[in-house]
């Protein structure tokens, strides 16, 4: 699997982690393609469903982030997440899939450096795991 | 509200594993608010589903929807147009509404995805705990509206056995002593004198004792 590259989808919070990919871009710091994001209103909007979806489309590692505990811009939007990534590793794992391939990460918008790390730790985490053990079957 | 809860998910997996096309059909009533057979509960088994015949290799087909009640068969006859296209039902509604679907389409295989627990209330978001055993009898009206047959773990019908505890049944400190909530109750109802009039022996007959129970209300009958 030399040269697996992992589809990742992000789920970022617009208040913290999307602003903190923002930072990263405005101090020119590069972070893996292999992640891409979607900008979510709070991470509390994430439904166990969106997680679902994205290894149903192929996904091989998906990970939900969120504003630090107590920062959420809605109260607890955040804790909610974890709790749906919580559920959603529980199903996978019924499912033989590592649960490891879903995440919950917490940062602020101030945390360029950090949503770059995230990226950086998190593909090199999906890539030692290997393509997630469900594909898409192609027609 | 009846509750239930998803079955383990290798159990419904085995029960589908020959098909290749199944219909998975949920119910808007009960089991959409105790979240475990709504529409939404619907769309996740489907993608687990999906997940787990992509693993395996294998295209399966699945067609859902969500019945307004799947205990009645005004609803249940949704399905007809559709039935024929597919394998095999696996029903999200409570144990109710898996009969109704087996009794309407008789040809079809029908699986249950959840396991029908217990008439519940709400305590708190996510948390249903179980207040009726549908006795036939309502009891409560003289318990000060906590009910004896379905919250204390015997049954009892006059007062606590010895096992209450600090307001706590014996079986366990998280489950609450019926009859110490019966006293606390009549007591601030100011009908303390209740307590003491005891109860004969209850006439379990009503309560399916005296076999599968029925309502005929021939004013509605068509």
């Amino acid at each position: 699997m030399k040269n697996f590259e992992p589809e990742i989808v992000a789920f970022c919070c617009h208040y913290c982690a999307y602003t903190a990919a923002d930072m990263a871009g405005s101090k020119r710091l590069s972070y893996p393609p292999n992640v891409k994001i979607i900008r979510v209103p709070c991470t509390g909007k994430v439904d166990a469903l969106h997680m679902m979806r994205a290894f149903e489309k192929g996904a091989d590692g998906v990970y939900v982030a969120g504003c630090l505990e107590g920062d959420c811009h809605f109260k607890n939007g955040n804790t909610r997440a974890g709790q749906r990534v919580a559920y959603v590793q529980k199903i996978l794992e019924d499912l033989g899939i590592e649960p490891q391939r879903l995440e919950m990460i917490m940062m602020s918008a101030g945390m360029g450096e950090r949503f770059v790390r995230t990226a950086f730790e998190f593909t090199e985490k999906i890539r030692e795991l290997g393509p997630c053990p469900v594909k898409p079957i192609k027609k | 509200m009846i509750t239930a809860e998803q079955k383990p998910l290798e159990e419904i997996i085995g029960y589908i594993e020959p098909y290749d096309r199944i219909f998975l059909v949920g119910c808007n009533e009960c089991v959409t608010v105790c979240a475990a057979g709504g529409r939404k509960e619907v769309g996740l088994l489907a993608s687990a589903l999906r997940l787990n015949s992509m693993k395996q290799g294998k295209t399966i087909e699945i067609k859902e929807i969500t019945l307004e009640r799947q205990c009645d068969p005004e609803y249940v006859e949704e399905l007809a147009s559709d039935i024929n296209r597919t394998d095999a039902v696996l029903s999200m509604a409570c144990g109710c509404g898996v009969q109704t679907l087996a009794a309407r389409y008789k040809e079809m295989p029908i699986f249950p995805a959840v396991n029908t627990l217990f008439m519940g209330a709400s305590e708190s978001q996510g948390i249903w705990s179980e207040r009726c055993r549908g006795c036939g009898d309502c009891l409560l009206g003289i318990t000060g509206g906590i009910c004896p047959v379905a919250r204390c773990s015997k049954s009892l019908f006059n007062g606590p056995c010895g096992g209450t505890c600090g307001g706590k049944c014996e079986i366990s400190p998280d489950v609450d002593c019926a009859w110490c909530l019966i006293w606390e109750r009549l007591k601030a109802l100011g009908m303390e004198k209740r307590y003491e009039e005891l109860m004969e022996a209850k006439d379990w007959r009503t309560s399916g004792g005296g076999g599968p129970r029925k309502i005929v209300r021939k004013d509605l009958v068509l």
